[in-house]
């Protein structure tokens, strides 16, 4: 029976009970754009979002050559036509009337209008003047994790091959690069182990600072969904601020900001004081069991406790919890990943589960997450520094065998040290090294940390800035060139989410203006540098999304993430499927290492790894000692103290996250009203406790300041623990006075402002969650509450009063039952 | 005073001189923010290493100081920060950062040539105790080593050719 809902106001929407495993329903959402009836739309076109990482399929409704709406699609084994609020209403900011539709280049200190050939001619002759005075090290290339996987692969082939510079990364550095790093210590090599029918068959799920709720509504539906059934899991939740996650908790551990390490060394010494651990399974697949045990056997929970102000009873029960389970799914997100020794307390939760045996089989599932609906694809297709196909830098024979692929001599490739991370590309065009900086996708002047270094160095006039986006973002606005792009609806390609499913995203209309796909744009300029391959034939052999697919499929085939068993007509048939996908695996593959662990040997991994604590790179001779036979390996890390701790000038610990309404810097969230309305400014989370010591309410204007930079916001009293402040990262200055950011009469608004410039040693992603700062009040509120959600982790404290958020007739969403059309998996009890 | 006092008394200097160091270059080099923070870091296995040093001595009756005090407070830490800041846009400083983990390499190297010679010199003399420390200093000290290598390594390839 069809309901409708305001789908604002309840976010996860009606539930479907189902029990342990048990087939979770379909469930079709479809939201239409107001006075669109369902028989006037023309035509429904396959697509799945792009406003995180879950891979949401959907179909997108056409009518009079415009996109009116979305559908969720019940096939797809992902979301089974379940969609979230950004899904619902984010593809409005496709149509918003500020696009950018034509090319503009800074003349006279102005960005003015020009055309695609007068734009990429400035391009190429700057990139070819570049390379004749300085050379390829003096061109950098900083991307997405929302292109297309065809658009990365071309980027990918003409900054390596053709330019020939190790300066190519993504923003994915600040979301997914610890995932990609824990997986290459402790497996060898990237690639997600676990599925997301894992939550089907588990009975304990432990989430390391992963707010699922907000961050993958829709897996959030599906545990809630588990949580109403049968047989129901228990859930361990780490995490500071009260989610939802949170609340549904069995055990909840809200520790003190950068402290992982301490938390989860003392859950694998009660793990193996227990003897919880799976001998077995140790002998079989894994090397260094003996260290791990001596490394962590004196992190008692009493110890722990100390360090995590966490009380050490809490601590026994989490390793009860996942000590006992039969079989655990475990995920990790930015609560780890941007937090103090990310690498090295991610690489933990692989531990727990090698030492449990919890791997490879249904319920028994590792997902060491990302944040962005492609940042598999940057991974996978080397445009986030790594080689394509997850090969590696350090074997000279996987660097011959991708020179042979692109028909390009070896050293064509700079393999001689690691691919350039992108805050060390920000580093290097401070220091006046590098001269040209093409930024594909993506708003650092608001996402990167400590915004004014951030300014000053992409304000610098030596410094030659290429910026592709839909709108004049913040970044933008500083460039010398902008370049109008498409975006998906508007292009076809192929993305890939989470848990290895791979989805395809056909253009459903034309893009406003003169916006060209990102593909047309990287091939157009692979044209005018007239870029060679050996032979003299030109490097980029392709022209368009399907034959460009088809050479990422050359280049992945043998690979771990291979994709030769696929087509665009198979994905548009099938709806998502799941890589490796191969001739000997047509239907894709549920789970990697089901059979013993695949590509940790010496002359197949992707990363001979690297010292947790300093990021020191190890050498193959160390690597073929420590694992001759290519097993998982075991790696203990000792629990270092943050770099920056709370003093009596700075005395609070300071994070920055997301809330379920918003994705990234607003570029586009922000422009769907639905989304817009539920969450339009920044806001400052602080305890009950706190604010009572300070004498501040909700809704008070404050400022928080740090050691490099300052915001204001309105204050929201919640649950989150004491001593810790929360900002949200979305807002920046695109829709204040100033433009592109604080100035006068536009105060700090961007979470960035207070952020440090620090990244993990091995995996090199910033630390958004471990700065300090102040908190002073500006103004008392006049008793309207802070703009807040009330639905989420922001949430009021008992007794603080809020207007509840909620959408109203204009976010109404029809949600009907459907059948999943597939039968359960295979092989499960 | 016999050898082994000898070099207890060496690994205790070199120790101390490379969580200096460790420091200074540090403060020098604030606005290459990986160096800053991980240095920092080391400098603490290093200053660890001098305490363990000084305890272990004692029993050798020979009295060793305490590792140096190396809070940022000082005017000079200041400076060298303030300093770092005032050249973040230059390309110079890179030269100098090579040439300053090259020094950290090779205090690191003599000070594990040093813990090489105490652990033989305990396995010969069957004292637990000193084979102890240095089994458990030693590899912190490699740790040192390949660190600032691996630096050298990913950074003089830019460094070098953008002068």
């Amino acid at each position: 029976m069809e309901e409708a809902t305001d789908r604002i106001a309840r976010p996860w929407g009606g539930r479907t009970p189902y029990g342990r495993h048990e087939t979770w329903p379909a469930r079709v959402d479809t939201f239409l754009a107001e006075g669109v009836a369902p028989d006037a739309v023309e035509r429904w076109v396959q697509s799945a979002s792009i406003l995180h990482s879950d891979g949401d399929a959907m179909d997108i409704a056409v009518a009079d050559g415009r996109m009116v709406g979305v559908r969720g699609r019940d096939v797809d084994r992902v979301n089974r036509g379940r969609l979230g609020p950004k899904d619902l209403f984010g593809w409005q900011a496709n149509a918003s009337r500020d696009r950018l539709t034509r090319p503009l280049v800074r003349r006279g200190g102005r960005l003015v209008e020009t055309d695609w050939d007068t734009a990429m001619d400035l391009v190429a002759a700057r990139s070819r003047e570049l390379l004749e005075e300085r050379g390829p090290g003096s061109i950098g290339f900083y991307t997405s994790g929302q292109l297309f996987l065809e658009e990365y692969y071309t980027l990918a082939v003409l900054a390596r091959a053709g330019i020939g510079t190790p300066h190519l990364d993504g923003n994915t550095r600040l979301c997914t690069s610890t995932a990609a790093e824990a997986l290459k210590e402790t497996f060898g090599c990237d690639g997600q182990p676990g599925s997301y029918d894992d939550f089907d068959h588990a009975d304990v799920i432990a989430l390391f600072g992963h707010n699922i709720a907000e961050t993958q509504p829709v897996q959030w539906m599906r545990l809630l969904d588990r949580l109403e059934g049968a047989d129901p899991p228990r859930l361990l939740c780490v995490d500071p601020r009260p989610t939802q996650v949170a609340r549904h908790a069995a055990v909840h551990l809200a520790p003190r900001g950068g402290t992982n390490v301490a938390l989860l060394n003392a859950l694998l010494h009660e793990t193996i004081r227990h003897d919880r651990v799976d001998r077995d399974f140790i002998a079989a697949h894994t090397v260094g069991f003996e260290e791990l045990a001596e490394r962590v056997a004196d992190c008692t929970p009493r110890w722990a406790a100390d360090i995590c102000d966490v009380p050490a009873a809490r601590i026994e029960e989490a390793a009860e919890l996942v000590g006992t389970a039969d079989a655990l799914v475990s995920t990790v997100l930015q609560g780890v990943y941007q937090s103090h020794q990310a690498t090295a307390a991610a690489v933990q939760v692989n531990n727990l589960h090698l030492i449990r045996g919890m791997l490879g089989r249904p319920g028994a599932g590792l997902l060491q997450m990302n944040g962005q609906p492609t940042a598999q694809n940057t991974r996978e297709c080397g445009a986030d520094g790594d080689l394509p196909g997850f090969r590696n830098w350090q074997n000279d024979s996987h660097v011959a065998d991708l020179a042979k692929v692109w028909n390009v001599e070896p050293e064509r490739i700079p393999h001689y040290a690691p691919p350039t991370h992108a805050m060390q590309m920000y580093r290097y065009a401070e220091q006046g090294s590098i001269r040209m900086l093409w930024i594909s996708g993506t708003n650092p002047a608001v996402s990167l940390p400590e915004l004014s270094r951030v300014r000053s160095i992409l304000t610098q006039d030596r410094l030659f800035t290429v910026v592709q986006d839909l709108f004049l973002t913040e970044t933008a606005q500083l460039a010398d060139v902008v370049l109008p792009a498409a975006t998906w609806g508007e292009k076809t390609g192929v993305l890939t989410n989470a848990d290895r499913t791979v989805h395809l995203s056909r253009k459903a209309v034309e893009p406003p203006g003169e916006a060209r796909p990102d593909l047309d744009i990287f091939l157009d300029y692979a044209r005018r540098m007239d870029f060679r391959d050996k032979d003299g034939g030109p490097l980029v052999t392709w022209h368009d999304p399907e034959s460009a697919f088809r050479a990422w499929q050359r280049c992945s085939a043998g690979r771990p993430c291979d994709y030769t068993g696929l087509s665009y007509a198979k994905l548009h048939d099938t709806s998502g499927i799941q890589w490796p996908c191969t001739a000997d695996a047509p239907e894709g593959t549920p789970r990697l290492y089901t059979d013993g662990i695949a590509w940790a040997h010496p002359d197949l991994c992707e990363s001979y790894g690297k010292d947790l604590e300093t990021g020191a790179s190890q050498e193959v001779v160390e690597y073929r000692s420590l694992n001759p036979d290519g097993k998982a390996m075991l790696k203990a890390a000792a629990y270092l103290p943050p770099h920056e701790e709370p003093d009596e000038e700075y005395p609070f610990q300071l994070t920055t996250g997301r809330t379920i309404y918003h994705f990234h810097t607003r570029t586009k969230t922000g422009r769907a009203p639905q989304l817009r309305d539920a969450a339009p400014d920044v806001w400052v989370e602080v305890s009950a406790v706190d604010a009572e010591r300070l004498g501040l309410a909700e809704g008070d204007l404050v400022e928080v300041a740090g050691r490099r930079g300052a915001l204001r916001g309105r204050l929201r009293v919640t649950g989150i623990r004491p001593g810790l402040l929360f900002v949200p990262f979305h807002y920046g200055y695109w829709d204040t006075g100033n433009g592109s950011g604080p100035g006068p009469g536009t105060p700090g608004r961007a979470a960035n402002e207070t952020t440090i410039t620090d990244w993990d040693p091995a995996s090199k992603q910033p630390l958004f969650k471990t700065a300090t700062a102040a908190l002073t009040l500006v103004e008392r509120g006049d008793g309207s509450p802070s703009p807040a959600p009330t639905t989420t982790a922001s949430a009021p404290a008992d007794g603080v009063a809020a207007r509840p958020t909620a959408g109203g007739e204009a976010a109404r969403t029809t949600q009907s039952p459907a059948r999943f059309p597939h039968d359960p998996e295979e092989g499960v009890r | 005073m016999n050898g082994i006092t000898l070099t207890l008394r060496v690994l205790h200097r070199g120790e101390r001189h490379l969580a200096h160091d460790l420091v200074t270059v540090a403060e020098r080099h604030r606005t290459e923010h990986e160096v800053h923070h991980v240095a920092t870091d080391l400098a603490g296995w290093s200053r660890d290493h001098v305490r363990r040093l000084a305890e272990v001595a004692a029993h050798h009756g020979v009295r060793l100081g305490d590792p140096p005090d190396t809070s940022s407070d000082s005017v000079l830490a200041t400076l060298r920060a303030k300093a770092s800041e005032a050249v973040a846009h230059r390309p110079g400083p890179g030269l100098l950062l090579l040439r300053d983990l090259r020094e950290l390499h090779l205090a690191a190297a003599e000070n594990s040539l040093h813990w090489e010679m105490l652990a033989q010199a305990a396995q010969a003399a069957r004292d637990s105790e000193l084979l102890g420390l240095a089994s458990a200093c030693h590899p912190r000290t490699l740790r040192q080593m390949r660190w600032t290598n691996t630096m050298i390594k990913n950074l003089s390839p830019q460094l070098l050719n953008s002068l």
